[in-house]
């Protein structure tokens, strides 16, 4: 028995081993008889196919250590066009139209006055560290719109203007500026988010504040809380488009996550409409702040508004402080010398 | 005026990387800077093709149509240079560059990138004096009546450099030698030579380019 099994499995070896001296022996004729085959083999081939291939990439293998390159860079072009074509030019015409937008305004309606002379009496509208947050994110975001412009546009004008060393330093400093602030306004916009969640979570009678358009052409004033429709809406546009300026900021910003040219890109595509978008809607939020409103300014860099000015602006605030006071005399604002007292009188 | 030019023959690119190697020698580039890569179709497939690219010195070059700083400027030749003092490392001429060839040493913090290196066609950059020239850019052999080494160190003339006339006819010689019909743009029909299509079956090999083959025999 176990000597049958011993020749069968020799029977078995030597036929393979045939088979593989005939195999060597056979391979070449087969290539001799057949010259095409050979050329099959030798010659490659560059037809549509290949090229078609090379456009969605994915067939190609390059010499660079660590490269993840295609053959082309298919949507380099694209990105130019976007970027060139209309990002560019149409950045400038949201900037400038708006700015142009203000000052027709500004010229036609004017300044939204107080229509009662002011009470004298104070209220508490942004505590201190409120302010502090509001500075210090206005501040990063005027850099960082500077700095981003003078990336865009720049080289238009200050080339041509101050010469090529004064260039060179100026646009790298701007760069430099521009990655380093860049983080910390993510950080500071979060935290401002964060603080002011409460304050701007829509309410119905925002609708009907729109609806009036805010009051803006000096009509009757629509009833406002705390934060107005207005404010609320930039609230959520600086949630929205201020993240994904954040976002796409950072992957530009941090080349070393392994994010590819496309990936780059799309991010500086999203970072230029965006941040385009959200100085465009800045410029509004200024004006009005400042020079649109009589009494807004105050608010924010003393932290206390006059009455007749919140009743005006922001009558169901105005009512809810009101009602407090009456029900708990004791955090009356002439006897709150300090933000965290007077604090009581702010619903948030 | 001279255009100059590259033109990468992929019908003969045999993927030796000897452009690669002369360029980072003639260049001294900086570490891991690597000016022209061989990109190879399909690798292990029959049909397998090779291609040498750099800096393609456009007509129409994007990274200078993006460049936030201006610092690209066309030589006389058609030569893409950069002013190394004037980049800021951005990376925006890498996004619209269609060839992969502007690279960055990584010098700064947070992976923030340094001056843009790319190749240079051999024609160095804006310096004050040869030595910094070299240190920023790397060999001038243009000035010195010279192609650049990559091309000149190509050992199958895969890879031709120079004014664009002169490299077109000889691309043009050589595929009319293979017998392309419409300047390599499909392969050669096979019908009109029946000595190599007898028992021509499958695919691939319908496809194959069977008089660059012949001429690669012929020598």
């Amino acid at each position: 028995m176990r000597a049958h099994f011993t020749a069968s499995r020799l029977t078995v070896v030597a036929m393979f081993l045939c088979l593989m001296l005939a195999s060597i022996w056979l391979a070449p004729q087969a290539l001799a008889a057949n010259p095409d085959g050979e050329i099959g083999q030798a010659v490659g081939t560059v037809d549509a196919d290949t090229w078609r291939q090379v456009k969605d990439g994915g067939n190609s293998i390059d010499s660079r250590h660590d490269s993840n390159y295609s053959l082309i860079n298919q949507s380099g072009e694209t990105w130019r066009q976007i970027r060139n074509r209309w990002i560019s030019p149409g950045g400038l015409i949201a900037l400038g139209g708006m700015l142009a937008v203000l000052v027709i305004f500004y010229l036609l309606v004017g300044r939204n006055n107080l229509d009662h002379p002011r009470s004298g009496k104070l209220m508490l509208r942004w505590t201190a560290l409120e302010r502090a947050m509001h500075w210090t994110l206005a501040t990063l975001f005027l850099t960082l719109a500077i700095t981003g412009i003078n990336l865009l546009w720049g080289k238009f004008v200050f080339r041509n203007v101050f010469g090529d060393v004064f260039w060179a330093n100026m646009i790298m400093a701007t760069k430099v500026i521009h990655n380093y602030v860049g983080p910390l306004f993510s950080i500071m916009l979060i935290l401002v988010l964060a603080k002011w969640l409460k304050l701007n979570l829509p309410r119905k009678h925002d609708l009907d504040w729109f609806r009036q358009g805010g009051g803006m052409m000096k009509g009757k004033h629509p009833d406002a809380g705390f934060a107005n429709g207005g404010e609320k809406a930039w609230y959520w546009i600086l949630a929205t488009v201020g993240l994904v300026v954040i976002a796409s900021g950072l992957v530009l910003d941090f080349p070393i996550f392994g994010q590819t040219r496309d990936n780059m890109q799309w991010a500086n595509v999203f970072h230029g409409i965006a941040s385009l978008m959200l100085i465009a809607v800045s410029f509004g939020h200024i004006y009005i702040g400042t020079a649109g409103t009589e009494g807004a300014f105050e608010g924010m860099k003393t932290g206390y508004v006059d009455e007749t000015w919140a009743k005006q602006h922001h009558n169901l605030w105005y009512d809810e402080v009101k009602q407090a006071e009456a029900a708990d005399p004791a955090a009356d604002p002439a006897t709150a010398p300090d933000d965290s007292l007077a604090r009581q009188q702010r619903p948030n | 005026m001279a255009q100059m030019k590259f033109l990468c023959d992929a019908e003969r690119c045999i993927e030796c990387n000897g452009c690669v190697t002369a360029c980072k020698n003639a260049n001294e580039t900086e570490w891991g800077v690597q000016r022209r890569r061989v990109v190879t179709l399909d690798d292990g497939k029959p049909s397998e093709v090779s291609i040498s690219v750099a800096c393609m010195h456009c007509d129409d070059a994007p990274c200078m149509a993006v460049c936030p700083t201006d610092c690209f400027y066309k030589t006389d030749d058609g030569i893409v240079l950069h002013d190394k003092d004037i980049c800021i490392g951005c990376g925006y001429c890498l996004y619209a560059c269609p060839f992969g060839a502007p690279q960055f040493p990584q010098q700064g913090a947070f992976g923030e990138r340094g001056k843009m290196d790319k190749c240079t066609f051999c024609a160095g950059g804006p310096a004050e004096s040869p030595e910094e020239e070299f240190e920023k850019y790397g060999a001038n052999r243009i000035s010195e009546g010279k192609l650049p080494l990559c091309a000149e160190m190509c050992s199958t003339k895969a890879l031709l450099a120079g004014d664009a006339e002169t490299v077109s006819d000889i691309f043009r010689q050589r595929v009319v030698y293979r017998g392309h019909e419409d300047g390599a743009w499909s392969p050669v029909d096979k019908a009109s030579h029946p000595e190599t299509s007898a028992n021509l079956t499958t695919s691939s090999v319908q496809q194959a380019d069977h008089l660059a083959y012949d001429a690669a025999r012929k020598g």
